[in-house]
């Protein structure tokens, strides 16, 4: 009996010490957010200031500058690459779910999976090679072009799950009142999925914001201010880069703010997507 | 309007086939936005094959030079423009795996303790924390390890571990640089692990309730109940959820190239620094030398791609099949 006993407090004992490690390891992943950002606010905000969002960098020795074009630069080629890339997302993603069951579109599923494993500085070498090469120059364009290639699987799959959960009877109510089927499916279905769809596209906007890899070899980045997309332009990641590697204490003190507004940037999208999302379903 | 998504999310009348219907075939218009449609759904098979063909095209002047023998050779000169992929493969699968270390044991704990565990109270800052996680640009990784990282393991782990065991241990051998495999292993496996992690609950949730509750009947106590019945039964989805942060561990570029050293040699310690495939595509491609050292660079990203598909399709496949088991 006593031995029944010893056995069964061994193993409550190795219980409670498992669960017990499950609990440390859920803190030691939680630890690096933690740091990361006391970090990012303690070297960063010192460091932040109204020519930070004004200025152009200055060159090597000049203490000062700030990365005013950079800002701009990541604005227009990620509103660029939305432009380009959530058209095509969405109408890819509506094919899922309207061909859903089809062999194609299992494929066309699988092959949306893949692509968003393919690796970022990939896409930058693709787009190098389609865009930059013809074209003769690095562009804000072939950035837009390389961000846009990575936002389509994304978002084609955030508007298929969206698409589908908009009950069958909607549609079948359209088509019974003599609707066209893309005017059922454009004024009917996606205005009912629009939060979900928005939230999806949100998300995805707010991740390309922050790439570096794929715009190295496209938008390839630049000391001033740029805003024709059909030359080589500054992003913010590409800027943190630069001045990351760089050996000079300013700069280093740059990349810091850089990377706090950039993360202010990504979190602000990413967060007001969430937002959008449970306000669309508190209001429903 | 809204009515409608927020009555589905409670109760799915829509089925796994809801858009199914009939096509009119007489109708001209349906018949356009069918075309429309399928043409904008294969755009992304299309973009899949228009990267691998736009790199085999670069590449090709490569393969013709080096063959098979790239994968082989060891060296990388763009001087005497002789060039050889192993180091880069070797740093890619070193640095990965030693995340895949880090990570897995991390992020299944982290999974079983926010599933099986935590309060919801507990649960959910936790959850949003490594969603948080998630979200951090790899350049602002990169940043966080260049100051931070990269010189506490220096001085808390390479030195003292080098002088204790470098001479009896070939892997924690050499001198503490601090740009080494080891940084890289280990700020991959901190931005894996939110992937990894959200992947494993969802596996280890799709584990129906009445398996635990029948292992607890019988007497188990919860850890047996988890480790010899939940994990057991979710195993095929794990291995899935390792193979995606195994992918993407593969294909992480900017903050791995900040943190590993950059050196094109084979390395032999965890402390040594060394390259991915990746990072030498980040620092080299846009400053080839010529057009052998270009062509030899996009082979490379032949390679990393070639890698990254074979293993996102079987973690893919792997997730899959359980995610369509759970449902029936």
């Amino acid at each position: 009996m006593s031995q029944m006993t010893l056995r069964h407090r061994r193993r409550r004992a190795t219980s409670a010490l498992m669960l017990g490690l499950t609990g440390v390891a859920a803190l030691l992943t939680v630890l690096p957010l933690v740091l990361i950002f006391g970090y990012l606010v303690r070297e960063g905000a010192s460091a932040l200031d109204l020519s930070f969002f004004v200025h152009t960098p200055r060159p090597t020795g000049e203490v000062g500058g700030g990365m005013g074009n950079a800002i701009v630069g990541t604005f227009e080629m990620v509103g660029l690459a939305a432009l380009i890339g959530l058209p095509v997302a969405v109408l890819a993603g509506v094919y899922l779910a309207e061909a859903r069951g089809s062999r194609l579109a299992t494929a066309v599923r699988f092959t949306a999976d893949v692509l968003n494993g393919v690796p970022s500085i990939v896409v930058g070498i693709f787009v190098y090679l389609l865009i930059v090469v013809p074209t003769g120059s690095f562009s804000a364009l072939a950035g837009a072009v390389a961000l846009a290639t990575m936002l389509v699987p994304m978002v084609t799959r955030t508007t298929e799950e969206m698409v589908r959960l908009v009950p069958r009877e909607l549609m079948e109510g359209g088509l019974a009142l003599g609707m066209p089927r893309w005017r059922t499916m454009l004024g009917v279905v996606l205005p009912a999925a629009r939060g979900g769809i928005l939230t999806g596209a949100l998300v995805g906007v707010a991740r390309i914001a922050g790439e570096t890899a794929p715009l190295l070899f496209t938008a390839l980045g630049n000391q001033f201010w740029q805003l024709d997309p059909r030359h080589p332009t500054a992003a913010l990641p590409l800027q943190i880069f630069a001045y990351a590697i760089s050996p000079y204490d300013d700069w280093h003190r740059q990349a810091w703010a850089g990377a706090l507004v950039l993360i202010l940037l990504v979190l602000t999208l990413s967060l007001g997507a969430r937002f959008a999302l449970g306000r669309a379903q508190r209001n429903a | 309007m809204t009515d409608v998504v927020e009555g589905t999310s409670m109760e799915p009348l829509a089925g796994p086939r809801s858009f199914a219907l009939p096509w009119r075939r007489s109708s001209a218009s349906d018949a356009l936005w069918r075309g429309v449609l399928v043409v904008f759904g294969l755009s992304i098979p299309l973009l899949l094959v228009g990267i691998a063909a736009a790199l085999l095209h670069g590449a090709w002047p490569a393969v013709r030079a080096f063959g098979g023998g790239f994968l082989t050779g060891s060296e990388w000169n763009p001087v005497s423009d002789r060039f050889g992929g192993v180091p880069f493969l070797v740093g890619t699968l070193a640095s990965s795996l030693l995340a895949l270390l880090i990570a897995v044991p991390l992020s299944i704990g982290l999974a079983l303790f926010l599933t099986e565990l935590a309060p919801r109270w507990l649960a959910a800052p936790i959850a949003f924390a490594t969603e948080l996680l998630a979200a951090i640009p790899s350049v602002v990784y990169g940043l966080w390890a260049i100051f931070v990282l990269v010189p506490f393991l220096r001085d808390r782990v390479q030195s003292p571990v080098s002088e204790r065991l470098g001479e009896s241990l070939g892997i924690f051998a050499g001198p503490a640089y601090g740009p080494s495999i080891l940084a890289g292993g280990v700020i991959l496996a901190i931005m894996i692990i939110p992937f990894v992690s959200a992947v494993s609950r969802e596996v280890i949730a799709a584990v129906p309730r009445a398996q635990r509750e029948a292992a607890l009947a019988l007497g188990a106590t919860r850890w047996e109940s988890t480790w010899q019945i939940v994990l057991p039964a979710a195993r095929a989805g794990l291995i899935g959820a390792v193979m995606l942060g195994l992918g993407r561990a593969i294909g992480e570029t900017m903050a791995v190239t900040m943190v590993i050293g950059n050196t094109p040699q084979i390395p032999h310690s965890l402390f040594a620094p060394a390259y991915t495939m990746a990072s030498v595509l980040a620092n080299e491609f846009a400053e080839a030398s010529g057009d052998v050292h270009r062509s030899a660079l996009m082979y490379v990203a032949l390679m990393l791609l070639a890698v990254t598909l074979v293993v996102n399709a079987l973690a893919r496949a792997l997730v899959w099949r359980v995610e369509r088991r759970a449902a029936q």
